[in-house]
């Protein structure tokens, strides 16, 4: 498999659950890379801490697994240090958006060039099963017996509104469209969010009764469809994915070079 | 360009974790879990080569040979 000369295959089988939604985001995302031929020294990939963050550990570029949240602060500092490397930045929902919210929405204000990767699986897997942010009303959790009263953030709604300059979103479902969304948001230049539904069976499954791995997956195909298709007009509840922002605005690490040479004049 | 044709499904049985999804969505039916949880292909012959088991399996577990 060509895909196996980014792995680090001595740490696998990985420590994922069975049909853990993070699995095809590593395999989509490895897809992406190969397609584009990048080489194993021109990736940075940073994460914090979280199943989905486990994810540096299984790939051979330059990897750095930091504290829960704080990923793109890291990754902001490695990419105004070394602005011709490419930035990944996968995270998960509660790692992105709780408490790792106010790196988010700066570092799409700021248009830095990284590619974060939320994968939603609307849990914190890794700790077994609290609600997050993208948990949504009505789910039931570790710490929503009840069910929850919170309804979600729109993580692409926020992401827009922060400032990101390119914002998708897709499912473990749909492969092909995650391989081309990734590479689609890698080339890009500026913050690039990808939100990506990906099955937690574990927990947030075995909560909500929503079956196994396959049913998940089901699920997301039902539920989802292309952005502005005629089955969404019928049917407002299905959840749209694609690509629904991508333009052009100065990047964070192009305006601080000019910055630099302007503040450099006649020295 | 001709159509690929089928030369030999690689399963890692040391990774496989048995969660099926491969199974369900092959559109062929191709794939079946033994009785140890692991994939294999029982019938080759209706296999398309669409790939979409080696694209989605979650544990990098399934590969899909094919010559042209
Ligand atoms: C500062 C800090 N607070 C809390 C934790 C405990 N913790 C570890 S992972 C995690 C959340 C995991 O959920 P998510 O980010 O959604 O990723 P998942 O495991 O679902 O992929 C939490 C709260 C921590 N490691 N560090
Ligand atoms: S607990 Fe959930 S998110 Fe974590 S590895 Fe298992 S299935 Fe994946
Ligand atoms: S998708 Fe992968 S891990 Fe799951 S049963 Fe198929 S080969 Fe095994
Ligand atoms: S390549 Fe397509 S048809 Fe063949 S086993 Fe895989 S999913 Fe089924």
């Amino acid at each position: 498999m060509a895909l196996k000369a980014y792995l680090r295959e001595r740490f696998f089988p990985h420590l994922w659950c069975p049909g853990c939604g993070h699995g095809t985001v590593l395999n989509g995302l490895l897809q992406a890379i190969e397609k584009m031929g990048l080489s194993r020294n021109e990736i940075v990939m940073v994460s914090g801490i979280g199943c989905s963050s486990r994810i540096t550990g299984y790939v051979d570029f330059h990897t750095l697994h930091t504290i829960h949240g704080r990923a793109l602060a890291f990754a902001t500092g490695v990419k105004m240090a070394r602005p011709e490397l490419n930035l990944i930045v996968p995270m998960g929902d509660g790692d992105a958006l709780a408490i790792g919210g106010n790196h988010f929405i700066h570092a799409a204000r700021r248009n830095i060039d990284i590619t974060a990767i939320v994968m939603n699986n609307r849990i914190y897997g890794m700790t077994g099963g609290q609600f997050s942010p993208l948990s949504g009303e009505d789910v039931r959790a570790t710490t929503a017996p009840y069910l929850t009263i919170d309804p979600g953030f729109d993580v692409v709604e926020l992401s827009k509104a922060a400032g990101a300059t390119f914002v998708a979103r897709t499912t473990t479902f749909h492969i092909k469209q995650m391989a081309d969304i990734i590479q689609q948001a890698i080339l890009h230049e500026g913050f690039s969010v990808v939100e990506i539904f990906s099955q937690c069976p574990t927990y947030f499954g075995r909560k909500n009764k929503a079956g196994d791995a396959v049913d998940m997956i089901a699920y997301y195909k039902e539920n989802t469809t292309p952005i502005g298709s005629k089955a969404k007009k019928e049917n407002p509840n299905l959840i749209e994915r694609g690509i629904f922002v991508q333009n052009e605005k100065p990047e964070y690490c192009n305006q601080y070079e000019q910055l630099v040479q302007k503040a450099m004049k006649g020295r | 360009m001709a159509k690929p044709k089928l030369e030999k499904h690689h399963i890692n049985n040391d990774w496989c974790k048995g969660c099926g999804i491969c199974v369900a969505l092959c559109p062929k039916k191709v794939l079946e879990l033994d009785d140890h949880e692991k994939v294999s292909a029982l019938r080759p012959q209706d296999c398309i080569c669409c790939k979409l088991c080696e694209l989605r399996c979650p544990d990098l577990a399934i590969e899909v040979e094919t010559k042209e």
